[in-house]
């Protein structure tokens, strides 16, 4: 365990600790209801808020990063309900669009190089008041979890049926959208741009190929998450590799480990 | 199937002056429906017609006019009612994790699913699928179902809260011959044996002539209604299904 004895290793496996079972839990949901393109369009989203908040001249990037997110997830929900083109092309063309303004306003003058460490993300930079937002926002989202997953499950299975219980819908699917687009920015800066989706999606559809109902889901979705996270961080002390895609590559290996053992055994 | 309590033929529940319109668009208007418990009332017309949005402005999942009255004639008053809904199809992939207890108890319980399995709750589903001797499926992956099993299991997710309406969006497509049959057989039971009134959307108009007690053709509003050899024979009817539809 020696690699625990710097401090910003510490700091590094306690986020590993709050934000992989974070992926985990929201992973499940965004794979079921089929949203992995949503949450990749979120991730580059934040390119386009720190662009803003640098126009605006905002101190702290991460806030207009966070807003800006929140706005784009709840106007892209609005626009998807409203225009009768298939969603994936109404989120490529506004994530694509979002991107490329951000791109533009940050590489003006020769500047980007300043935000690129954003692409990959470092995790073994936080700080210890940074591992307590994250915590906040763990607490925050395990008790919408407890409160919410039963109708968002609902309404991912068929609209009408859960209007017919009396669901929100427009409401529930705004506050989940607004809890990823929450989460999603709040690790960014650890997890990096480029391979954030990847956090999100691969422990959840990994569990979904050994599981058969939703307790096995979520537990093996936060496992797979957990080890991944845990495992990555090690090896890349010892490799001197960017934690972010070591994290990704042992979740993919667990992927495809598990689409084998299903095809194989079940 | 368990009698749970024979229909007593007096709540009825009227659809008043219904109109759902997209935009400048109507799509129908003055609709008005008069249903009684222990009824089957099936909805007929060509694609287009209204019929599953009717049904889905019934349950408040569009933007409509009018509003549903829900009298019990014992006592006269003006009573809220439940209405139970089996959907045409899931919005489900192939590889989903989520089982027929996740799916059932995830529309009637505050207990998050994804921790516990509260065996209050399965004991009610149990009880549920029971009626239609499905209490096997419990613990199977929905998206593993045949279109027959998993039939039976939404409409026992649709009667587990005792409905006073119950409301079937075309339920028979992409079943076979034979489940066509079972199914309008358990209709049959489920209205003998329920105290609640049954719409059902169909195409199947063989079927409907042996089984519905009221017909509704639609056509952008409602162009005939009454029983099933009035709307058959009526001049609307010849017009949208031509001869053939009568004679089957």
């Amino acid at each position: 365990m020696s690699f625990l004895s710097y401090d910003f290793m510490k700091n590094a496996l306690v986020a590993v600790l709050i934000i992989a079972p974070l992926f985990g839990l929201l992973g499940t949901m965004v794979v079921s209801k089929k949203m992995a393109f949503f949450s990749d369009a979120l991730g580059h989203s934040a390119l386009t808020g720190i662009a803003i908040g640098v126009i605006c001249g905002v101190k702290n990037t991460n806030l207009s990063m966070i807003v800006f997110a929140i706005v784009f997830a709840l106007a892209l929900n609005e626009i998807s309900r409203k225009v009768v083109v298939s969603k994936d092309t109404i989120i490529s063309v506004f994530s694509s669009a979002s991107l490329a303004l951000g791109l533009a306003i940050l590489s003006k003058g020769g500047t980007f190089s300043k935000y690129s460490a954003l692409l990959v993300g470092d995790i073994l930079s936080i700080t210890k008041g940074e591992l307590l937002l994250l915590g906040g926002i763990f607490l925050v989202t395990l008790l919408c979890w407890l409160g919410l997953s039963n109708q968002l499950l609902a309404i991912s299975l068929n609209t009408t049926l859960a209007r017919s219980r009396n669901m929100k819908i427009h409401l529930l699917e705004d506050a989940f959208a607004v809890l990823v687009a929450l989460v999603v920015m709040v690790s960014i800066k650890w997890v990096g741009i480029l391979i954030i989706n990847a956090m999100l999606i691969l422990p959840a559809a990994a569990a979904a190929n050994i599981s058969s109902n939703l307790r096995e889901y979520h537990f093996f979705s936060i496992i797979y998450a957990l080890f991944a996270g845990l495992l990555g961080l090690w090896s890349s002390y010892y490799t001197n590799v960017a934690t972010g895609p070591m994290i990704v590559l042992v979740a993919a290996a667990i992927y495809f480990g598990t689409y084998f053992y299903a095809k194989r055994f079940q | 199937m368990k009698l749970i309590k024979a229909p007593c033929g007096l709540h009825c529940i009227k659809i008043v002056d219904f109109g759902v319109r997209f935009g400048e668009e109507v799509l129908f208007e003055n609709v008005n429906l008069h249903v009684h418990c222990g009824t089957l009332t099936v909805l007929i017309g060509p694609n287009g017609a209204g019929k599953s949005t009717l049904v889905r402005a019934i349950l408040d999942d569009v933007t409509h006019s009018g509003h549903v009255e829900f009298k019990d004639r014992e006592n006269g008053h003006l009573q809220k009612i439940r209405i139970g809904y089996v959907p045409q199809k899931l919005n489900i992939e192939k590889n989903t994790p989520v089982s027929v207890f996740d799916m059932m108890a995830c529309y009637h319980s505050k207990v998050p699913v994804f921790i516990y399995k509260s065996p209050r709750m399965k004991k009610r589903i149990l009880e549920a699928l029971s009626l239609f001797e499905a209490e096997d499926l419990i613990d199977q992956q929905v998206c593993n179902l045949s279109g027959g099993q998993l039939q039976r299991v939404l409409l026992a997710m649709a009667v587990m809260d005792k409905p006073n309406l119950l409301l079937l969006d075309e339920p028979i497509s992409g079943i076979d011959a034979n489940g066509s049959l079972l199914f309008y057989k358990t209709i049959d039971e489920l209205k003998r044996k329920f105290d609640m009134a049954i719409v059902l959307i169909s195409h199947d108009l063989p079927y409907v002539a042996k089984y519905a007690d009221q017909v509704v053709l639609m056509d952008h509003g409602v162009v005939a209604s009454g029983k099933v050899g009035q709307v058959f024979h009526s001049p609307e009817f010849q017009r949208i299904f031509g001869r053939g539809g009568s004679e089957e």
